[in-house]
């Protein structure tokens, strides 16, 4: 029973993700380990390494499977191994005994466990990275939860070193592992501290921020000396991503003023080469002191936002005007250096941040620009997504088949349809896709029903002659109708499918109902032999009973006929010995006689309504199936029926048990209820 | 009604008799035989007259020189009967298929004869009831309440019998020459009467007034004997290819321009006509001047007293002086035999020579009349080809239709389809659609959307003009929104002094369809009728008000439209856009994927695969499509299922929401129509 109800697990999580794709292959950096001996030995002191253990085959682990591949290679980087054990199956050790255990991935450093972790937290690359991270950096980044937390830390590490306090709004996130990342990087250099509260983020930052934005603060610790002041922050204004986190640590590392005592124009810092602004502020010998605090003060200012350096112009010779106190320097290459001549600090630093924003605008405008290109890629008018249209335009260079198919036009129209017994008349147009498919498929019956006598398949292009189609009342493409001695038509109302085509045209060569005249020929009929044009044709056979004295439900029944023509296979036998054919099957005439196309049993039907819908309502009824496999040609049958499904859903074919299960139950009261049916993956 | 009607009018009038009929249509020509095809189709009860003893008079005369300027064109290398109407622009419309021109000429510019000939045949092989050498010289009115609108028609002919009918339908031509009076114009010889022979006027020197295709026709004819010839008129020559109206100068006319251009001594020249003045010399010589020098003199005196111009001016362009002056200025409508409670009134500006009438062809001073034929072409004077039998065949039919909605409760034509045909519907019109391509920008196709978008009704050649009334006029109701469907040259393409030449005039790609500048068919989007109002306030030269939304189809070098990815593609996703739908085609397998991922299906699934008519598609369709990432492989192997979570905006999302696939740029020739 437990491998009936794993199968029955898998079945349902195949139907979850039945719209997947072809696996990845390969698998960078996974290791495979053929038993959990094999591998404890194998583990290294000191490294660390994720672990998860798994039966042979277990598919409702493969989502995490796969994304625990992909993490192997980001996690490599940081020196973490990423092994899958496999479990015999005997094994019932720690690792591989508990059911529950293979829902789980081990961390370990050495052989020594560090962490378990639920499956269900590591659903993607980044929380499996984040996460294992985490673990790992249990020291160098402290997670707290109220802001007391944080500030005795502050209090710690003031005069020590500085602090990078990070909100996330979750963890296992992709801020959070860009967080971890520049942890391991920087982790002994800073202190880290992390939190998730909300009302953390509210008391450290200034405005109302976003709770569901990340935010990261460089806190100024070391160089702090008031015990009684908090430290001095500088908050990442651009969204967490590794590359801004290292951007910022390596500015706020950087020196708070630079001295530079040689051409402007040869300078060069970390801020122009991560490129922001270099300020130089311009000194002179008599003036240093209050240079250097004016430099000292803007350059907290300019914060993370430019550089600032004090150029003493007593050592280099300037040609610029001797007011002048300002240059500002740009990353852009082959831009001067401006000299300017400002009044107070907040000028400058308006100056930089202008700057900033004109670039940002103009970064930004590019950026719209690309995604307008994007855009315009995106909507590009050429891309087609009709599949049908794709298809036969892909396929329009193949000629078809079509030998067998005669072209009709305005001038043989008429004298052909004359020529046959039945002709059967694809109308359709030249240009249009739906039609070219049906076409396809056209020829393929063609094929099909070569040399069978009495048949012709013939087609018009109404692109051709759109006044013999409308002449044939033909408004819609593709239309088939066939047509019998020329002059009446019926017009096909199935499936597009060469299979369906076939057995309608089949199926039209013999009268609906078809009428028996003997005893013999009834049971011929039901045992599909009779009548000998349809023998090759597995269908379910029906068969109408009446007595002489039912007319009414006679006629009913051949006016039923008429409507399914071509899509059921109807005989009707009504002579004298009708009650005896009827008896055989224990029911009395009226009544319906279903040999079903495995031809096992013949049931009987009795007929209690007598109108032609109620007629044709009770034969489509009974021809279906009371446990169908749902297939893409019979789904809108069931459908029909406007009642609930009951769906067993299957890797491949049902077992007699199920089968057999599925039937009582689709059998018994509820089989008014709704469908019951079952479903191949 | 119509019986009970005849009844009452006979009683209402006394004295005269009158022979009723519920349709009188005036005139045999072209279009009184297509208007009377129709109603006799209908069944109706029409008569027409004609003052001649056979159908087409106007042809048996005119043109002087015989040959028709409508091309006749045998072979197009389609059999699509209604497409090849686009290039047959002589034939009547009719279900006869004997009744094609090309059956009676294999001329490319047909014999005038030949039309003739063709008209008494439409008019005997249909049977239709014409009444020839009676003449209609007066009609008026007669009030009557219980007329279908308010009055009835009163007809008298020549021998004073008269008629009776409800509606009157005038396809009397225009055949009243148009003459300039000026001091000298007696001298002038009219085009109906001056000699064709080329002999008459070898050695000559000609003076023709008028720039028309029939002065043209007439210079052609003796370009070739005469010392030389000028023409006069007021304003600059029209190359139809350069104004795409048929009605301007043709090219098969143009040889004057040839020999004028190549210094060959002929020339043209510009000026009012009104200001000229003829005088004769003693030796017969023609001498232009102007009318300003005789009104400042005796006329009595001799031609040696007139002041010629080049007695002041010596180089004055027309000094030499003429043999003949040709004058060649057209027809007007026969204003006279109408009543004036009829109050038919003659157009304003250059549509002077025409009757006033609503853009539904009715006369704007009496309900019920209606003009049809060459006589109705001020509805797009110098656009379309209304003035012209390839035009005027379907505003005719046109005509009729309204008529048969007013009058007798048939509502305007239309096909019911369900939405996904909608596509479809639009790129079977435009591809074949003789109506819509010639009588361009004037008759539309109406599109008009069902509740909730899942069908249409199809209405064709609706004249545009009156869609603000298209309710009223047709019976079928416009709630849900609807499309109309027409077909546009590009804005500043045409005209007298446009170069249609010019490099990249073709526009290939569909981005910049509505740059197209040859004729291509335009889609006009409204969620609401367009009002009266809106319909007053369109700008100048716009067809219609403004849409909702607006689709160009661009240009085809082919005009054929039937491209997937250049024509039907942004056609549907302009659809698709105006009404939130999905049209894309798809096959069962992927209706059944959707069937349980879906609530609501495309509607091709669901008017298609749900009721049993899905589109299995062959074989190799569906592996073409599964190789374009747009149908899911379902054959078993490839079905591992090991896909994960989180990705599970897989194929079938994406099959409905944003399928992408590569573009694969197609480079053909896009801007063919250059080279």
């Amino acid at each position: 029973m437990p491998a009936q109800k794993d199968r029955w697990v898998s079945a349902l999580v195949f139907l979850l993700f039945c719209a997947s794709s072809m696996p990845r292959s390969g698998s960078v950096g996974l290791q495979q380990e053929p038993s959990p001996q094999h591998y404890f030995s194998g583990l290294e002191a000191g490294k660390a390494s994720l672990a998860f253990f798994t039966p042979s085959v277990s598919p409702g682990a493969q989502p995490f499977l796969e994304q625990v591949e992909s993490s192997a290679e980001a996690l490599q980087d940081y020196g973490i191994s990423v092994v899958k054990v496999n479990c015999p199956k005997e094994d019932i050790s720690r690792y591989c005994g508990r059911e529950n255990a293979l829902r789980k991935a081990f961390l370990f450093r050495g052989n020594r466990l560090i962490r378990e972790f639920p499956t269900d937290a590591l659903f993607d690359v980044n929380s499996i990275v984040a996460n294992v991270l985490f673990a790992l950096l249990f020291n160098e980044v402290k997670y707290v939860e109220t802001l007391a937390d944080l500030e005795n830390i502050e209090n710690v590490l003031k005069g020590k070193s500085n602090l990078v306090f990070a909100y996330v709004p979750a963890t296992g996130t992709a801020e959070h592992r860009a967080v971890m990342e520049a942890a391991f990087v920087y982790g002994t250099i800073h202190q880290f501290v992390l939190t998730t509260e909300a009302a953390l983020l509210k008391a450290t930052s200034r405005d109302d921020p976003d709770v569901s934005s990340a935010w990261l603060l460089f806190c100024h610790c070391q160089q702090a000396t008031d015990p009684a002041q908090p430290c001095r922050r500088t908050a990442l204004g651009e969204p967490l991503t590794l590359l801004n986190i290292h951007r910022h640590l390596k500015l706020m590392g950087a020196p708070l003023v630079t001295e530079v005592a040689e051409d402007p124009e040869k300078v060069s810092t970390v801020h122009l080469q991560l490129g922001l602004p270099l300020v130089f502020i311009l000194s002179q010998k008599e003036t240093y002191e209050a240079d250097r605090r004016t430099a000292e003060f803007v350059a907290w200012q300019l914060l993370g936002k430019a550089g600032v350096a004090l150029l003493s112009r007593d050592f280099v010779d300037l040609n610029v005007l001797h007011r002048s106190n300002v240059a500002l320097k740009t990353p852009d290459e082959g831009m001067p250096i401006q000299y300017l001549v400002l009044e107070d600090t907040d000028e400058v630093v308006t100056l930089v941040e202008d700057k900033n924003k004109v670039k940002q605008i103009q970064e930004d405008e590019q950026q719209e620009e690309e995604e307008d290109e994007d855009e315009k890629e995106n909507s590009n008018q050429d891309i087609q997504d009709d599949q049908v249209v794709e298809a036969v335009s892909r396929d329009k260079k193949r000629e078809l088949p079509l030998e067998q198919v005669l072209v009709l036009t305005e001038e043989n129209f008429h004298s052909s349809l004359s020529e046959a017994a039945r002709t059967v008349v694809l109308f359709y147009a030249s240009w249009e896709a739906v039609s070219l498919a049906v076409l396809r498929s056209y020829s393929e019956v063609a094929a099909h029903l070569k040399g069978t006598p009495g048949v012709l398949l013939s087609r018009v292009n109404c692109w051709d002659w759109p006044g013999l189609c409308s002449q044939e009342n033909v408004t819609q493409f593709p239309t088939i109708r066939i047509y019998k001695e020329g002059q009446h038509s019926v017009m096909y109302e199935g499936m597009w499918g060469t299979e369906e085509l076939s057995s309608f045209i089949l199926l039209s060569q013999v009268p609906c109902p078809l009428k028996l005249a003997t005893m013999d020929e009834a049971e011929g009929y039901l045992r599909g032999e009779f009548p000998s044009e349809l023998s090759s044709h597995h269908h379910t056979s029906l068969l109408g009973v009446f007595s002489t004295a039912t007319s009414e439900a006679r006629e009913a029944f051949e006016e039923a006929g008429n409507i399914l023509s071509g899509h059921v296979k109807m005989g009707m036998y009504f002579e004298d010995d009708a009650m005896a054919l009827s008896q055989k099957y224990s029911v009395s005439p009226p009544a319906l006689l279903l040999a079903r196309s495995g031809g096992r049993s013949v049931e009987g039907i009795a007929l209690s309504k007598h109108s032609v819908q109620d007629m044709v309502q009770v034969i489509r009824y009974e021809l279906l199936d009371i446990f169908p496999e749902i297939s893409v040609p019979n789904l809108p049958q069931y459908l029909q029926l406007g009642k609930p499904f009951l769906i067993l859903f299957s890797a491949g074919d049902i077992s007699q048990t199920e089968s057999k299960e599925m039937l009582k139950l689709a059998k018994g009261g509820a089989q008014q209820a709704f469908v019951a049916c079952w479903l191949n993956l | 009604l119509g019986l009970a009607l005849y009844a009452g009018s006979l009683s209402a009038v006394s004295g005269a008799t009158f022979l009723y009929h519920d349709y009188c249509v005036i005139g045999a020509g072209p279009a009184g035989l297509q208007a009377a095809y129709f109603l006799q189709q209908a069944g109706r009860d029409y008569v027409v007259f004609e003052r001649s003893h056979a159908p087409g008079s106007f042809f048996a005369l005119y043109p002087r020189h015989r040959k028709l300027i409508s091309i006749n064109k045998q072979y197009t290398g389609k059999s699509n009967s209604e497409f090849n109407l686009r290039h047959d622009w002589n034939s009547l419309l009719s279900h006869d298929r004997r009744l094609l021109f090309r059956h009676y000429s294999r001329d490319f510019f047909p014999n005038a004869d030949t039309m003739v000939h063709y008209l008494e045949d439409f008019a005997s092989l249909l049977k239709l009831r014409v009444q020839y050498n009676v003449a209609i010289i007066h009609v008026t009115l007669e009030k009557n309440e219980q007329a279908w609108n308010g009055h009835y028609f009163l007809l008298t002919d020549q021998d004073r019998k008269n008629y009776k009918c409800s509606s009157l339908l005038v396809a009397a031509g225009m055949w009243v020459p148009n003459v300039v009076n000026f001091p000298g114009s007696e001298y002038v010889e009219g085009y109906e009467t001056v000699s064709i022979n080329p002999e008459d006027f070898a050695g000559q020197t000609v003076l023709i007034l008028g720039r028309g295709n029939s002065a043209f026709e007439t210079a052609e004819n003796i370009l070739g004997v005469t010392n030389f010839i000028h023409m006069v008129s007021r304003s600059r020559v029209r190359l139809s290819w350069a104004t795409h109206y048929v009605g301007d100068l043709r090219a098969i006319n143009n040889g004057l321009l040839d020999t004028y251009q190549l210094k060959s001594l002929d020339g043209l020249l510009e000026g009012d006509l009104e200001d000229l003045a003829i005088v004769k010399d003693k030796r017969g010589k023609l001498h232009i001047t102007l009318r300003f020098y005789l009104e400042n003199r005796n006329i009595s005196a001799g031609i040696d007293s007139v002041t010629l111009p080049q007695d002041e001016l010596d180089n004055f362009a027309t000094r030499a002086p003429y043999d003949r002056v040709i004058r060649c200025l057209g027809w007007k409508f026969d204003f006279s035999i109408y009543n004036r409670s009829l109050r038919m009134m003659p157009g304003k500006g250059n549509i002077k020579k025409y009757p006033q009438i609503k853009p539904s062809y009715e006369s704007r001073g009496t309900r019920g009349l209606f003009i049809l034929g060459t006589a109705s072409h001020s509805v797009d004077f110098r656009k379309s080809a209304g003035g012209f039998i390839h035009g005027f065949r379907y505003t005719t039919r046109a005509v009729h239709r309204l008529l048969e909605n007013r009058h007798h409760g048939v509502p305007w034509p239309a096909t019911v389809y369900p939405i996904t045909q909608l596509t479809n519907s639009i790129i079977k019109r435009v591809n074949e659609a003789s109506g819509l391509y010639q009588m361009f920008s004037v008759l539309a196709d109406i599109i008009l959307l069902r509740e909730n978008a899942t069908a249409f009704e199809y209405l064709e050649e609706y004249p545009i003009g009156v869609l603000a009334e298209l309710e009223m006029q047709t019976g079928r109701k416009a709630r849900n929104g609807l499309f109309v469907i027409i077909m546009e040259y590009g804005r500043n393409f045409s005209g007298a002094d446009k170069d249609v030449f010019y490099y990249n005039r073709a526009v290939g790609e569909a981005q910049h369809a509505w740059q197209s500048n040859f004729l291509h068919p335009v889609i006009y989007y409204y969620k609401h009728l367009p009002t009266e109002r809106e319909m007053k306030l369109r700008p100048p030269d716009w067809p219609l008000p403004r849409p909702d939304a607006i689709h160009h189809i661009v240009e085809d070098f082919l005009t054929d439209w039937t491209a997937p990815n250049a024509h039907i593609l942004p056609l549907r996703r302009f659809l698709e856009n105006c009404l939130s739908t999905d049209l894309r085609n798809f096959f069962a397998e992927s209706c059944f994927l959707f069937a349980f991922t879906h609530q609501k299906l495309p509607p091709f699934c669901q008017q298609g695969y749900m009721r049993m008519r899905g589109l299995v598609g062959s074989q190799e369709l569906r592996h073409h499509a599964v190789q374009a990432g747009l149908l899911q492989d379902y054959t078993p192997t490839d079905f591992s299922g090991d896909r994960p979570p989180d990705s599970h905006d897989g194929s079938q999302e994406q099959l409905m929401r944003d399928p992408v696939i590569p573009v694969r740029p197609l480079q053909h020739l896009v801007n063919a129509k250059d080279e």
